[in-house]
């Protein structure tokens, strides 16, 4: 028992790590997000699943609050992604394609209706 | 009626998880404090939406918790392929995409789902369209990224939520 949770507490680590390795070297702020969030996610999951199988005792308590991390996490993902763009974040010099500002009239036209 | 039922479950689920014990004491007490909750609350969350419970929806919810779970591990190895692969493959780009649901719930699942799958994720959301970040932009049509993108997902809650 305690040695599978540890090893899902080390895959979720691993993941964890891999997170903020992606944090530093993608380029601009939104694709920092999509490592932030989709790592975290994964890592934190396990990590806390990985502690309720060493500790039978706590493993209900760590399914709540894996489940809370997984409902959560893209919620706040999608606020600051929002809040970037709405403030003008410019994006990296990578990027290939840009639909936001048809979005925008798009929904000024929706708003005028 | 559904919704006060809905709640009801859900506080008892959260309850017994966190009590983690299935002494009569502990249950019975779960009961009384999850039904006066319900009753107090269940007008709220009826704001919410939710559709009648059928044997068919409950049956799409698992195979769409299914789904979900597997996209969720391949977005990771895909992040982690690209986080760690020396020549940092990405061609990022924001494409809009369009959805068929009506209702405001469906579309935040929808949005939450896109957000937690391979490289993609919403920025925003207004009326049937979703704004979205792509870590590597396939196609800029919005048909054609529709179907890549929240096809595999709309299928699912299509039959959920209508």
């Amino acid at each position: 028992m305690l040695a599978a949770g540890a090893i899902l507490t080390a895959i979720g680590a691993l993941f964890l790590f891999v997170g903020s390795l992606g944090i530093l070297r993608l380029p601009d702020v939104y694709n920092r997000l999509q490592a932030g969030t989709k790592c975290t996610t994964f890592g934190s999951f396990f990590c806390i699943i990985g502690v309720g199988i060493m500790e039978p005792g706590w493993f209900w308590k760590c399914l709540i609050i894996a489940l809370f991390i997984l409902l959560t996490n893209p919620i706040s993902n999608h606020a600051l992604g929002r809040a970037a763009l709405k403030s003008g974040v410019p994006l990296c010099p990578k990027n290939v394609v840009d639909k936001s500002k048809e979005f925008k009239e798009y929904r000024e036209n929706r708003e005028e209706k | 009626m559904r919704n006060y039922l809905y709640l009801f479950c859900l506080l008892l689920g959260v309850w017994l998880c966190l009590s983690s014990s299935l002494h009569t004491q502990e249950v019975i007490a779960g009961l009384i404090v999850s039904f006066i909750i319900s009753v107090l609350f269940g007008r709220w969350y009826a704001r919410l939406g939710l559709p009648p419970m059928s044997i068919k929806r409950a049956w799409y919810v698992l195979l769409y918790g299914i789904k979900l779970a597997l996209e969720i591990i391949k977005a990771n190895f895909d992040v982690a392929y690209r986080v760690l692969h020396p020549a940092l493959p990405i061609k990022p780009g924001i494409v809009a995409v369009k959805t068929n649901l009506k209702s405001d719930i469906a579309k935040f699942i929808l949005a939450n789902s896109i957000t937690l799958t391979p490289g993609t994720f919403t920025v925003d959301v207004i009326g049937d369209r979703l704004l979205i970040h792509w870590i590597y932009v396939e196609s800029e049509k919005l048909e054609d990224a529709t179907q890549r993108i929240s096809e595999k997902f709309e299928k699912y809650l299509r039959v959920i939520f209508e």
